[in-house]
């Protein structure tokens, strides 16, 4: 039951762009179309899914404090917290390396559509984000950790492609000069984010 | 050496990971004990302001040791537990344990007209993250004499307010147990009646940390319950 | 200080902004724009790391092996953010406490990873610096308007203190709570684009 709340509250309550503004970067910067903009969600969600989790074992049974008591007990004191970022941020760089390699062998197709993306996500700060959140968020176990990063994916697709919507539509508009681009996004995106907060305290 | 070759990626990265790991364990080790006491007076500043004693970061320290006389841990059925440093407690650890395992910190103080109050860690979830706190009871462990609440991500103006004096302040003099003598904790909503001994005003457009607030009252005056209810006869 | 110099601290801060302009490093900033001294402090921090990761990558810009670039550049930048963090955490506890996991986000702020692939990969250590500085700055003036704003006009307050004098409460002003939600950081920022974009015609995108 908290595992549902997790999901449905980080795509919805706390999403990653609507909520933090995390990510804007590709997500400015890749929502023109809606296609490309569903490939980059994908490789988001891939990427969250599995990196929150590793990073969860990670910060539980390395970087805690007292977390290396399991190897023994002289290391019960030990706190290497301090070297979580360099790890996560190392994680991350490998583990969307390895992606991009697997998905290469073995889905040359998928490949061919995220190609260019992947390589993007390893600085996006949505991803560094979900782990650093999870964190901060203290969950019970694993589980939780994992379906943490896959709805904080999925809520993120979710704005990604819907702004590429509205901007493929806005096209047509009669938008002030100065506004164009950029700044109409970004006025779009705070409204999309003020729709969103009228999910703010919903609990399952 | 070529800089394309295995080798010379290879020392490289070693090189690289050696030298930045050296720097930072010596920052980390560095700054280290300075960390620790922000966290220790900060903790020792917020027990303080239940029982109305505001502090800086200079006599923290003094006041603390003036103030709170006795810290001792209690477990849920209101037995002191030996052994264990109040201080060094996190409720938010123990509220996870089974109920027959969960070791409750407790502070005593004494305030310069020599009434004693009683205070009890709170532990919490408000809107976005964790909120947490401290509450002083007068000697009769009925009346609220203080609180403290502080949060993790709140939102700023609304939920936040929980953290402020004009929100606490509603709390002074607050009771927990009705007039049968049964527990009734803090009631935190919209419109309160005045004269209410039970219930504060909510933060307004804070629904949903302040439901946070009454709940985690309520669970946490719970676990002391054991005790508070040995004390009291 | 040459002319070409000054040019690389001058262009970032209004016609080459790195947020309204060349789109970078939005993400980290907005959410500790609600004050404004969380903002300085995140712009200052900001700044030190993108100078500092830029000096760093200058001078090993010519040892670093190809396949292994963007690992190095990491590891260099997190390194200086995980010092920023320590440092914060031991002689600026309350702010520290104030940005939480931004401090943390930093690393994966565009702006210091672009400018290093854009400039300090390719450039003298000194120039770098002074880019880094320039960008620094460049990011922490959108950062410090919208946090001005947003303090401004959702707590009445400048720096925690008090600046509408308590007869306009009286007189039945209150606050805009709106201006405290994140979403309204957006949105401010979408209004100085468009301040910035009327002024300078020539970055009106088509």
């Amino acid at each position: 039951m908290e595992s549902i709340n997790i999901f449905v509250k980080s795509i919805f309550v706390d999403n990653m762009v609507f909520a933090y503004f995390l990510g804007m970067c590709s997500y400015l910067a890749v929502s023109k179309t809606v296609k490309t903009s569903f490939g980059l969600g994908i490789a988001v969600v891939f990427v969250l899914t599995i990196t929150v989790p590793i990073n969860y074992l990670l910060q539980n049974y390395v970087l805690k404090q007292g977390a290396l008591a399991w190897l023994s007990e002289s290391f019960a004191d030990i706190d290497l917290s301090f070297l979580s970022f360099i790890l996560f941020i190392a994680v991350i760089a490998s583990i969307t390396q390895l992606v991009e390699m697997v998905v290469e062998k073995f889905t040359p197709a998928l490949y061919n559509s995220l190609g260019i993306f992947l390589p993007l996500i390893a600085v996006n700060c949505a991803i560094m984000g979900g782990s650093l959140f999870m964190v901060e968020k203290d969950f019970a176990h694993v589980g939780e950790a994992t379906v943490y990063g896959l709805g904080s994916g999925i809520g993120w697709l979710l704005a990604i492609v819907s702004i590429a919507a509205i901007r493929e539509k806005i096209k047509y508009s009669n938008v002030p000069k100065p506004l164009k681009g950029l700044g109409i996004t970004f006025i779009i995106t705070g409204l999309m984010g003020l729709a969103f907060m009228g999910f703010m305290g919903f609990q399952l | 050496m070529d800089k394309n070759s295995n080798k010379y990626t290879f020392i490289y990265s070693i090189l690289l990971v050696v030298i930045v790991a050296t720097v930072l364990t010596f920052i980390a080790v560095g700054l280290g004990p300075r960390q620790e006491k922000n966290v220790e007076l900060e903790k020792k500043a917020n027990i303080l302001k239940t029982i109305n004693i505001s502090s800086t970061t200079k006599d923290v320290e003094d006041l603390y040791n003036k103030y709170i006389v006795e810290s001792f841990v209690v477990n849920r059925n209101g037995e002191n537990v030996n052994g264990i440093d109040a201080f060094t407690i996190s409720l938010k650890e123990e509220l996870r344990k089974e109920e027959n395992e969960q070791n409750l910190p407790v502070y005593i103080a004494k305030l310069d007209d020599g009434s004693k109050k009683y205070i009890f860690t709170l532990n919490g979830k408000g809107l976005w993250g964790g909120i947490w706190g401290y509450i002083s009871l007068d000697s009769d462990l009925n009346t609220v004499y203080g609180v403290n609440f502080d949060h993790a991500s709140e939102t700023p103006g609304l939920g936040a307010e929980i953290s402020t004096a004009v929100f606490q302040v509603n709390f002074k003099g607050k009771k927990i147990f009705d007039e049968n003598n049964n527990f009734v904790s803090i009631d935190v909503s919209k419109k309160v009646t005045e004269g209410n001994i039970h219930a504060v005003d909510a933060v307004s457009g804070g629904t949903i940390t302040s439901n946070g607030v009454r709940d985690m009252l309520k669970n946490c005056l719970n676990a002391y319950l054991g005790y508070i209810k040995k004390v009291k006869n | 200080m040459s002319k070409k110099n000054l040019k690389l601290i001058t262009n970032p801060i209004n016609k080459d902004n790195p947020i309204t302009v060349q789109v970078l490093g939005i993400c980290s900033a907005l959410a500790v724009t609600v004050k404004l001294e969380p903002a300085v402090v995140m712009a200052l921090s900001v700044t030190f790391v993108t100078a500092m990761s830029n000096v760093v990558l200058s001078l090993l810009r010519n040892t670093i092996p190809k396949r292994i670039r963007i690992i190095v550049q990491l590891v260099v930048v997190a390194a200086l953010v995980i010092i920023v963090d320590q440092i914060l955490k031991a002689f600026a506890y309350d702010i520290s406490k104030q940005l939480s996991v931004f401090v943390g986000l930093i690393i994966t702020n565009c702006i210091i990873m672009g400018r290093i692939e854009a400039f300090a990969l390719s450039n003298k250590p000194i120039p770098s610096f002074l880019d880094g500085i320039g960008n620094g700055l460049g990011y922490g003036i959108i950062l410090i308007i919208v946090g001005f704003s947003r303090e401004l006009l959702g707590s009445g307050t400048i720096w925690g203190f008090q600046v509408i004098p308590d007869s306009f409460y009286e007189a039945g002003y209150s606050n805009n709570g709106l201006m405290i939600l994140p979403p309204m950081a957006l949105i401010v920022v979408g209004i100085i684009i468009w301040i910035q974009r009327s002024k300078n015609r020539e970055l009106i995108e088509d």
